[in-house]
């Protein structure tokens, strides 16, 4: 599990990961702050649904892509954590609603 | 709003190039897609403690002077911005804050730097995986690493990796080394240029010796790879030269073979490119100068060739004074005196190159796996199989093999798959990879959303 080399480190965000409070530092990506929870699957892929995490950490594998408030296909290592955002792991083909839910 | 220069990417390229063009006048715009500058190898530097030098290195430290120059030069600097597009016309399309806008510049520096090459080997897909630079980024831009993890593949980077997890105190299960042996032979002629930067060689020598130190185990030689777990990594098992198959257990597998040019924006605009046989990838064809096929689109930085950051920074350099003089702010008697300098440190940077291409020249079968089920496109779950399939009933090339089974046609386009499959099209077809050629790119090359296109605000236009 990812653990943080730098001591004790402020944690002053605080997303809602399906539910679950994942405490996250300032300028933590998403991804990160769900690394450091010791979370691994982010989505689960269109074609036969199996589980995939952030694989490329800098944008350009499209891995870790995720449902974050409410829009799918995100990011989430390039995506900053806020507090109070929600995050909720993709599965399949991101589903388009046209108004809010 | 109009800019001279529009740089995209704030690593040590464009970062040097911006500020430099700045200081001479230029009006310049520097899009970056991250939270802050730096590119991959000084990620989140405007956060760097001194604490943190301590394990990433004087290397990482060096990219401070450069971000100082940045924050005193004026320049317009847009950190979070995507940009999916740019014509031939230099015509930019980029998103930023939810909104999308198309700006033209006379001079587009493309500086987008370089990525990870597509390491296909079995169970690559599985979470647990990842790059080797994605353990790096974590390290750097919020101070994670993994206990006990397994890093294997080859390259100056992953033994890099391996010593700044070591420095900070983190446990390395393993390192697994694929580098040939039969390299060494083809490196040895380029030693003597190599040479020249015999403290280059010294650190990495130095890096392989602290690791030896450190007690962490290390296996040389080895010949093939395979992730173990069936819905997350649990651990490594490797083919050693002699044949013999042995696992290392591990959540975390980091996985290098080296890095090639981000060339997806590049070839997008219709750039011409060449394959380069050394570096196994595919380069933007430039002038000394850095400017491109299209009049007006330069580019700097490893996105045109893998030489490293020093050489980024000098390659910026001289980019932005060609820029400089072609907008009349320089003559060019001055654009080539200040081009010595950074001339003289891109050919003394480039001098190690031959050695190091050669040294860490990745291995056909990972390049292109032997095992027909290994997972070749990420995105839309083909095998090597599956790939070679519509290869057999006679496909001309890499762009009709999309329409037949989807290969590079996923979120990633082609990013991670796209070396793989020409290679295998070159294979199965006794071609040469640069007859094969590679995916027709096409823009928007980062997702936009719908509603960002509808309210696209176009600047520097009549209708």
């Amino acid at each position: 599990m990812f653990k943080c080399v730098n001591g004790d480190v402020e944690k002053a965000v605080i997303l809602e990961f399906e539910g679950v409070d994942v405490p996250a530092c300032t300028g933590d990506s998403v991804a990160a702050a769900l690394l450091a929870a010791g979370v691994a699957d982010f989505r689960q892929t269109p074609q036969s649904g199996r589980p995939r995490g952030p694989y490329c950490m800098m944008g350009v594998c499209f891995d870790c892509l995720m449902v974050i408030d409410g829009e799918p296909n995100r990011q989430a290592c390039q995506v900053a954590a806020r507090d109070g955002m929600k995050v909720a792991r993709q599965r399949g083909l991101a589903v388009i609603s046209p108004e809010g839910e | 709003m109009s800019y001279d220069v529009i740089v995209i990417g704030a690593g040590p390229a464009g970062m040097t190039a911006a500020a430099l063009a700045a200081e001479a006048g230029a009006s310049v715009l520097l899009l970056d897609d991250q939270p802050g500058a730096g590119g991959q190898i000084y990620r989140n530097i405007e956060n760097a403690a001194d604490s943190r030098g301590r394990y990433l290195g004087q290397e990482y430290m060096a990219g401070r002077p450069l971000l100082h120059r940045l924050r005193k030069s004026n320049i317009d600097y847009l950190t979070d911005a995507t940009v999916w597009q740019v014509s031939d016309e230099r015509e930019v399309g980029y998103s930023h804050e939810g909104s999308a806008r198309l700006l033209r510049a006379p001079y587009v520096l493309l500086a987008t730097g370089a990525m990870e090459r597509p390491f296909p080997i079995k169970g690559w897909t599985l979470p647990g995986v990842m790059t080797a630079g994605a353990a790096q980024t974590l390290l750097k831009s919020s101070g994670l690493a993994a206990d006990g993890a397994v890093f294997a593949g080859s390259g100056p980077l992953l033994y890099l990796v391996v010593h700044q997890y070591l420095r900070a105190g983190v446990k390395v299960a393993a390192l697994v080394d694929t580098t040939a042996k039969a390299n060494r032979k083809h490196a040895l002629q380029h030693l003597p240029a190599a040479l020249s930067r015999w403290d280059l060689l010294a650190r990495g020598r130095r890096w392989m010796k602290d690791i030896q130190r450190s007690g962490t185990t290390m296996i040389s030689g080895v010949m093939d790879l395979q992730v173990l777990g069936d819905d997350a990594a649990q651990g490594l098992a490797f083919q050693t030269g002699n044949g013999e198959w042995r696992e290392i257990a591990g959540t975390h597998i980091f996985l290098h073979q080296g890095v090639v040019p981000n060339v997806n924006l590049s070839m997008s605009i219709g750039l011409d490119h060449a394959w380069h046989s050394r570096q196994l990838c595919w380069r933007p064809r430039i002038d000394d100068w850095g400017q491109g096929s299209v009049d007006g689109i330069v580019i700097a930085g490893d996105g045109a060739g893998i030489d490293g950051a020093v050489a980024a920074q000098a390659s910026g350099e001289m980019a932005a004074l060609d820029i400089l003089y072609r907008l009349g702010k320089l003559s060019i008697g001055e654009r080539d005196q200040r081009a010595a300098a950074p001339h003289r440190v891109l050919t003394r940077e480039r001098r190690i190159r031959p050695f190091l291409d050669a040294w860490f020249r990745p291995a056909g079968q990972f390049r292109v796996p032997n095992d027909g089920s290994t997972t070749v496109c990420r995105c839309e779950e083909l095998t090597l199989d599956d790939v070679r399939a519509p290869i057999g009933i006679g496909i001309a090339g890499p762009n009709q093999l999309k329409s037949y089974c989807r290969a590079g046609m996923g979120p990633c386009q082609g990013r991670f798959c796209g070396l793989t499959v020409q290679e295998i099209i070159a294979k199965e077809t006794s071609r040469a990879v640069a007859k094969v050629g590679y995916f027709r790119l096409r823009p928007p090359i980062k997702p936009l959303c719908l509603e960002e296109l509808a309210n696209l605000q176009i600047d520097g236009s009549e209708e």
